[in-house]
């Protein structure tokens, strides 16, 4: 090796040594307080989505029984009036998250991401370290049990142990089985929510949902949702639990008499999710719009 | 009809056997205060630890006893001093016989309240009344069989350092069930009442029924308070499955209660039991507690149901 060749080596060794001791590339932070942007998937998002409105949701027989048979006056029972939206449908509605970094002190490794969701004062646990998800026999909570990666600046979080809950305040119904994989992407001081329903209960397909948030540059407020449940109907039986039997659901035909959409498509399935399904809709008996 | 008995006991430990080869996994998991479930030894097993000993609800498959001692050696080096039946089945008794064994026999000592006795270093097996009536005409060895009985509503007893009740649940899976409260740890241990995996078993032999079960966990969330928006506070354990809540149970309880009025209107039409499991009246649950084969299906749970709700029709 001559005294070029080895100015050339000593000069790529510098080179590498300077590059491999630079520190990686910054994670992307999700840090600080998002408020929800409610621009699609209206009107589900604000007033909730009209009763038997199951359009474009992957529900198989049992989850449309279920939905047709579900009374919104159980919501007026006692232990009904306080239940939290699950996971998968808290994030919906109008909400503020509030987004921080549990770091190891010794370290600095980011332990978990911690979230508080204003709706139903939730707090949410992603575990970053790797931790393997609980026995079967632990208890669900709302929130689930959830970890986390990083895969480049996408954060990939998987929640299991997830309550029983809904696909829609409708009454379409999500189990307690169900696996849910987020990814959260940041875009300069917007985030998009990305949710993936995975329910071999009630879905013959994932059900994959959006939502979109802003960064707050002030404190949004309303973080607080106090709820104490109440005798809403007195002289109800005890123990009675509101429901329609089977085919005696009298406000099914209220949706697609309002929209003048084909009933059958209001029932919902994998097929209505595609935009093939518009062909379809044309072959279909609309009913008369009642206004 | 003690034949009859008999080989409804024998049915039950064939069920027993069934899930529980010895092969299975025992999952310990801390439950709140002084409370754990023991999981995978049959039934689920309630175990209270502290200075005074170990209390259990239950005792799983026999062939698991080995395991389960195991499990609870991890948690405490107290005796055994209470087992607690939910009721008579194989799966939640079976075990009774090995702890009493292992513990001492409180039927081989002169009975407690007498000057002298020595019957508080053995187990005490409590029980509604009608589990001994049924063990004990089964025929099934004494040492199992429950040594302290109660008839009418509850029965108190305080161990631990807090109190410890259970609750009589006239005609629900069977005719003597009970579910135990811990009053300081807030823990409910429900027996067979409730299930997260699958349809609640209904005895009509051995007396339960569908509105016993229904009256069974309406009274369970009479008791239990949930501690922040509908979660946590008392924790529920059911006779399998996962550990819960109050909101847990009042889905099952509604799920319960609107099969039963599904199946309620049917018999009001005048529909024959086969009529109604044609409707198939548990079809919305079915792919999450139904089963097709096995020791307990649907169709065996929607006839239990329709011939609780309307007895002696065809």
């Amino acid at each position: 090796m001559n005294a070029l060749q080895r100015a050339r080596t000593l000069c790529l060794g510098l080179v590498l040594a300077v590059w491999l001791s630079a520190p990686a590339p910054a994670q992307v932070l999700l840090t600080g307080d998002w408020r929800t942007l409610m621009h699609e998937d209206q009107p589900e998002r604000g007033q909730g989505p009209d009763l038997g409105d199951y359009l474009g949701i992957p529900i198989n027989d049992a989850a449309r029984l279920r939905a047709d048979s579900w009374d919104a006056s159980r919501l007026t029972l006692q232990e009904h009036q306080c239940r939290v939206h699950v996971v998968p449908y808290i994030y919906r509605g109008p909400m503020q998250v509030r987004i921080w970094e549990e770091k190891d002190p010794e370290s600095q490794q980011v332990i978990a991401l911690r979230q508080y969701i204003s709706t139903y004062e939730q707090n949410r646990t992603i575990w970053m370290d790797g931790r393997p998800h609980p026995s079967e026999f632990a208890p669900h909570t709302f929130m689930g049990f959830s970890t986390g990666v990083w895969e480049g600046d996408i954060l990939t979080v998987t929640t299991t142990h997830i309550k029983q809950g809904w696909l829609r305040r409708n009454g379409l119904p999500e189990s307690d089985r169900t696996t849910l994989i987020e990814h959260f992407i940041r875009h300069g001081q917007n985030l998009t929510h990305v949710t993936i329903i995975h329910d071999p209960v009630y879905l013959t397909e994932p059900l994959i949902r959006t939502e979109d948030y802003v960064l707050a540059d002030r404190d949004p407020g309303n973080w607080l949702w106090p709820c104490e449940y109440v005798e809403e109907i007195t002289g109800r039986p005890k123990g009675a639990v509101p429901n329609f039997l089977p085919g005696a659901n009298p406000f099914l035909q209220e949706f697609p008499e309002r929209w003048g959409i084909p009933f059958e498509a209001t029932r919902g399935g994998a097929e209505t999710m595609y935009p093939e399904y518009q062909k379809k809709l044309t072959t279909l008996a609309k009913p008369e719009v009642k206004k | 009809m003690r034949r009859a008995v008999f080989a409804l006991a024998a049915a039950a430990s064939v069920v027993s056997a069934q899930s529980g080869s010895g092969r299975e996994e025992i999952q310990v998991l801390p439950v709140q205060g002084n409370v754990y479930l023991v999981a995978g030894a049959g039934g689920n097993i309630t175990v209270q630890v502290g200075k005074s000993g170990v209390l259990l609800v239950d005792t799983g498959n026999p062939q698991m006893t080995g395991k389960v001692l195991a499990a609870i050696r991890k948690l405490s080096d107290k005796p055994v001093r209470y087992i607690l039946n939910t009721q008579g089945d194989g799966d939640h008794t079976g075990g009774n016989e090995n702890f009493a064994k292992e513990f001492g026999s409180a039927t081989a000592v002169s009975v407690a309240n007498t000057p002298g006795s020595s019957a508080t270093q053995t187990v005490q097996i409590y029980a509604h009344d009608q589990v001994l009536a049924r063990m004990s005409a089964a025929k099934l060895p004494d040492t199992a069989w429950p040594t302290e009985t109660f008839v009418g509503d509850s029965k108190e007893l305080y161990f631990n350092g807090e109190a410890v009740l259970m609750y009589h649940l006239p005609a629900a899976h069977t005719d003597g069930d009970s579910m135990v409260h811990f009053r300081g740890s807030d823990v409910v241990s429900t027996g067979d009442i409730f299930n997260t995996t699958g349809y609640p078993v209904i005895d009509l032999q051995r007396g339960g029924s569908v509105q016993g079960v229904i009256d069974g966990l309406n009274r369970v969330l009479d008791i239990a308070v949930p501690a922040h928006h509908e979660e946590g506070g008392t924790y529920v354990i059911p006779g399998h499955g996962r550990i819960c809540d109050e909101f847990d149970v009042l889905e099952y309880r509604d799920m319960i209660t609107i099969i039963r009025d599904r199946i309620q209107a049917s018999i009001k039409k005048g529909m024959t039991l086969e009529q109604v499991q044609a409707s198939k009246p548990t079809r919305d649950y079915d792919p999450q507690y139904g089963a097709a084969t096995g020791p307990w299906t649907t169709e065996q749970f929607v006839e239990a149901a329709y011939r609780s709700l309307a007895p002696g029709k065809k």
